[in-house]
């Protein structure tokens, strides 16, 4: 039930950015420094959703989570397709997984 | 279906099988939306892969892919159910994160302005990063696809890519073995940073924002609770941002 009901409140706030511009698109103009803001949230965001989560993907061993950033890292700067980038990275987390913890 | 009969076929008929030009916008934008719809169906795969392999069900992934529509934010708000965090925190950090649709929407509708509210109203759930980019290119190139029609296509065809790619990815986890299973949290954080890095690799500038960003989020969390770590973090971090990209 909680988690239905996280669903509603996040559908109530995404939407409610992209449908009031329907109403007000003749009544308001933003300052640009806020505009400026609101451009830069989404690349602050995953800054903060990647560290320091991605050290807690292997409990106690930091430095599984670090090498599957690595791999993603150089996957997604030679620009390959988002799908390899996920498949490259959890495969090095299982191999080193494999090699150092069992 | 046989696809090179299928366009031989409708090359043979052309516009008149749809005698109302309406339609043919609507087709035409659906069309236009390919590119998007390779884009989004397998990060909706991972969506959908990656909720189920976090322990919640389907309708879960599906009733959120369906309902709220907003990519990175799905990966988010499972990221942090996962770190404990919150309904709460979970809401607000979506809302943090896409109130920049306002933005968007704000521009997308100043050019609309010509149609009825009321068809505005569903177009305007559908607006999302990939969709206002591709709207806004475009734009220069051709004033024609400012058709109310020809946007409800394309539109359309992103979002059944999300919704259908989250239904597939929800079906293929339950086939895929747990001890691979363990490893897919990894998967969460590379689609972070595959949807990062190409950004910094156009603007350097927006590397320091997310490294700014990731600092004081590991700064911080040892004091706050990881959810609202990441949203004061997120807010901190591109206050400044603003700030770098004033020169420009």
């Amino acid at each position: 039930m909680r988690l239905y009901m996280i669903i509603i409140g996040m559908a109530f706030v995404t939407y409610l950015p992209r449908l009031l511009p329907v109403f007000i698109v003749d009544h308001i103009k933003l300052p640009k420094r806020i505009n400026l803001w609101l451009k830069m949230i989404p690349f602050a965001a995953l800054g903060a959703l990647i560290f320091p989560g991605v050290l807690s993907v292997e409990e106690g061993v930091p430095l599984v989570g670090f090498i599957g950033a690595v791999v993603a890292t150089i996957a997604a700067y030679f620009k390959l397709h988002i799908f390899y980038v996920i498949f490259s990275s959890i495969l090095s987390v299982m191999i080193v997984k494999f090699i150092f913890i069992n | 279906m046989d696809h090179s009969s299928h366009s031989i076929h409708n090359m043979n008929k052309p516009s008149t099988k749809f005698s109302k030009e309406n339609k043919s916008e609507f087709l035409r934008g659906l069309t236009s939306s390919f590119p998007i719809i390779i884009g989004y169906f397998p990060i909706a795969i991972s969506f959908g892969v990656i909720t189920l392999q976090s322990g919640y069900s389907l309708s879960f992934a599906f009733l959120m892919s369906l309902f709220v529509y907003a990519g990175a934010s799905q990966f988010m708000a499972i990221n942090m159910l996962l770190m404990q965090a919150l309904g709460i925190e979970i809401i607000i950090a979506t809302f943090v994160l896409n109130f920049r649709h306002f933005i968007m929407s704000m521009s997308l509708m100043n050019k609309l302005k010509s149609f009825p509210t009321i068809k505005k109203i569903p177009l305007s759930f559908m607006i999302t990063d990939e969709t206002f980019a591709f709207l806004s290119l475009a734009k220069e190139q051709d004033e024609k696809n400012y058709n109310l029609y020809y946007i409800g296509g394309l539109l359309i065809g992103a979002y059944s890519a999300w919704v259908s790619g989250t239904l597939a990815g929800g079906l293929l986890a339950m086939v895929i073995p747990p001890s691979i299973g363990n490893s897919m949290s990894m998967g969460l954080y590379a689609m972070f940073i595959a949807l990062l890095i190409p950004a910094i690799r156009d603007q350097w500038r927006m590397g320091i924002v997310a490294g700014l960003s990731a600092l004081l989020c590991i700064l911080i969390t040892n004091y706050i609770n990881p959810g609202w770590a990441i949203v004061i973090s997120t807010l901190i971090a591109s206050f400044f941002g603003s700030y770098l990209i004033k020169g420009e």
